[in-house]
């Protein structure tokens, strides 16, 4: 007689340490294990299943840097009942975390020695923090570093705090940031990413990763590509509903392949083989 | 080859029923399905198709995966704690034996499916060999020969003899428990080869892939789909799960539980779903198995057994619309 083991689907104990609200309705999530240890280690790109039992159970992309031993962190917009949920969580409240899913950025070939062009809209500079502060932390490894960013609106620019105090301060680093419409306490430019972005007129030398909605990816992806790009230098995060996280369970499918395992991250040219279901 | 009297098959599975947990196809209630071995058990060794597919002994159709006790923002976790024990299935059928395959390629590729993996180990497949298809087989248009299943042990049924030949290992073990009862043999059995149906399939394979999928067909093609998913629950193939939670009332138990791709909240995402028709979901039951499945793993994911065939109360199935992308001309 025999047990099955079960280890891939069994999440482990995760605490929440830390909270930080970064707009009305994205808070970022310290979490660690149950004795204090970062739960796994991960590469930037890559994702994890937390949950509260009872509740549900969603994939989420790790916000933190690899190079963060200590802990991972999460930032969640609230807009389901998942996260509407851990949006009412107190400091010290478990959840439970498995992973790493995924593949990753590719921080150790096709970027390394590389000008870097990040372009994040809304929510969605969550993957690619992680990415930017692997950058800055193993700053030698790479060249330049443009950060474009949007959002909605000033007050929903997440981590504005981190990147005015930090990330503009980095050597060798140009951050621009854009809100769609004007609005009164904001001096900085107004107008959605893809525009803003054929405005600079980036040279096409470097390498692109693009997060954000589906509408924003697929627009700047055209002003990439106006500009010069080409598509196997633009990467980019594809997300889909996801409950096992192995390739298995069969609903993170875009054709042959499975965003939860051949995924998140996709080289644009590759996106051209696969049936536009995304 | 080893052969034993008809007759005496009832010795033969009583035998093997006190040394293993043996399931085979019986009559319950007028449907045929594998059920634990009893000596009152009317056994049915003619009928093609049981109607439960051997699937639900490896992929459960509900499975306790863990229980999570949460107590003041408290959660402790604890495995489902589900013994296996070894079994044999007879009467596994060259269909169903081939749609372990399929299952294999997905759950035993890495990272290994663990439950599956056990399952898959403790279980013993005893294939019988088809003599006549009924009218909605179409196995051998995917390759199959229903006169030779694989399996641990494959069987064949005459007027008068089994015919009993181990393939592997766990097959060799399990004839041991019951070497006394089976006789050497040169003879072998009469092997009719069957009618060979044919389905036009050149087109679907992976270079086709974008243009199977934007074929103007599938809204054509799907419109009397009423998503009940019956197809994929009696598929042999179906492989796709969800995974939920069931609160005990003092703690909650996460299962996992088949799927269908049929359904609108298969996708459905806090901030949409990438098929909001059902022509779309229709479209990758289809695909997956004719183009996707292939692509990854250089099979097809269907087998021919013909069960959504019957069980579509909507009179649509895959060899509909194999023959209807065919003709089409649009590929």
């Amino acid at each position: 007689m025999c047990k099955p083991s079960t280890d891939l689907l069994i999440p482990q104990v995760g605490i929440i340490t830390h909270i930080r609200q970064e707009t009305p309705d994205v808070k970022t999530f310290r979490i660690v294990t149950t004795s204090g240890a970062k739960a796994f280690s991960h590469m930037p790109g890559q994702c994890a299943m937390l949950s509260v039992p009872g509740i549900g159970e969603a994939m989420f992309s790790i916000a933190s840097s690899p190079t963060n031993t200590e802990f991972m962190e999460f930032s969640i917009k609230a807009c389901g009942t998942l996260t509407d949920h851990l949006h009412r969580l107190a400091i010290g409240s478990h959840v439970t975390i498995r992973g790493p899913y995924g593949n990753i950025f590719p921080m150790e070939d096709a970027f390394k020695g590389r000008d870097l062009l990040f372009i994040a809209g809304g929510i969605g500079l969550a993957p690619v923090r992680s990415a930017i502060k692997y950058v800055f932390d193993n700053r030698t490894n790479y060249g330049h570093v443009d950060i474009l960013y949007g959002a909605r609106s000033a007050d929903d620019l997440v981590y504005r705090h981190e990147i005015e105090e930090n990330w503009a301060s980095q050597p060798n680093t140009n951050v621009y940031i854009t809100i769609d419409r004007p609005q009164d306490d904001w001096s900085g430019h107004t107008g959605f990413v893809p525009a803003y972005f054929a405005d600079i007129g980036f040279a096409p030398d470097k390498m692109a990763l693009v997060c954000g909605p589906p509408i924003m990816i697929k627009r700047t992806l055209d002003a990439l590509l106006t500009a010069g790009f080409k598509k196997d230098q633009v990467y980019t995060t594809l997300e889909l509903r996801m409950k096992c996280g192995i390739g298995k369970c069969g609903r993170c499918n875009i054709g042959p392949k499975y965003v939860c395992k051949d995924g998140p991250v996709f080289r644009c040219d590759e996106l051209d083989a696969l049936p536009d279901e995304y | 080859m080893m052969k034993i009297a008809k007759e005496h098959l009832p010795r033969l599975f009583a035998a093997l029923a006190k040394q293993i947990d043996l399931l085979l196809p019986a009559q319950q209630a007028e449907v045929v399905n594998f059920a634990p071995f009893c000596p009152d058990a009317e056994i049915d060794l003619t009928t093609l198709k049981t109607a439960n597919t051997p699937k639900h002994f490896f992929l459960p159709q509900v499975e306790d995966l863990y229980t999570a006790a949460v107590n003041a923002g408290q959660i402790s976790i604890s495995a489902a704690d589900t013994p296996i024990k070894p079994f044999a299935i007879f009467g596994v059928r060259a269909c169903d034996a081939a749609a372990l395959d399929v299952l294999d390629s997905v759950y035993l590729s890495d990272p290994i499916d663990q439950f599956y993996q056990t399952r898959r180990q403790a279980g013993c497949i005893i294939t019988l060999a088809c003599e006549k298809p009924t009218a909605s087989c179409f196995c051998t248009a995917f390759g199959i020969n229903p006169t030779e299943p694989c399996g641990d042990i494959t069987t064949w049924l005459t007027d008068d003899v089994l015919y009993w030949q181990p393939n592997t290992e766990k097959g060799d073990k399990i004839t041991e428990l019951v070497a006394d009862l089976l006789q050497l043999t040169d003879e072998s059995p009469a092997q009719d080869i069957s009618e060979n149906i044919c389905l036009p399939l050149d087109k679907f394979n992976p270079d086709n892939l974008l243009a199977l999928f934007n074929a103007p067909n599938w809204q054509d093609l799907s419109v009397a789909c009423i998503a009940c998913g019956a197809c994929t629950f009696v598929c042999p193939t179906c492989q796709c799960y969800d995974i939920t939670d069931f609160d005990t009332g003092t703690s909650i138990t996460r299962y996992r539980c088949w799927d269908s791709c049929l359904y609108s909240d298969f996708t459905q995402m806090a901030h949409g779903n990438p098929r909001t028709t059902q022509a779309e979901r229709f479209r990758q039951r289809f695909m997956h198995k004719l183009v996707y499945h292939p692509a990854n793993n250089d099979q097809y994911g269907c087998v021919g057994c013909g069960r959504c065939v019957a069980a579509c109360p909507a009179g649509l199935n895959i060899v509909k619309v194999i023959k209807k992308l065919e003709v089409a001309g649009n590929v």
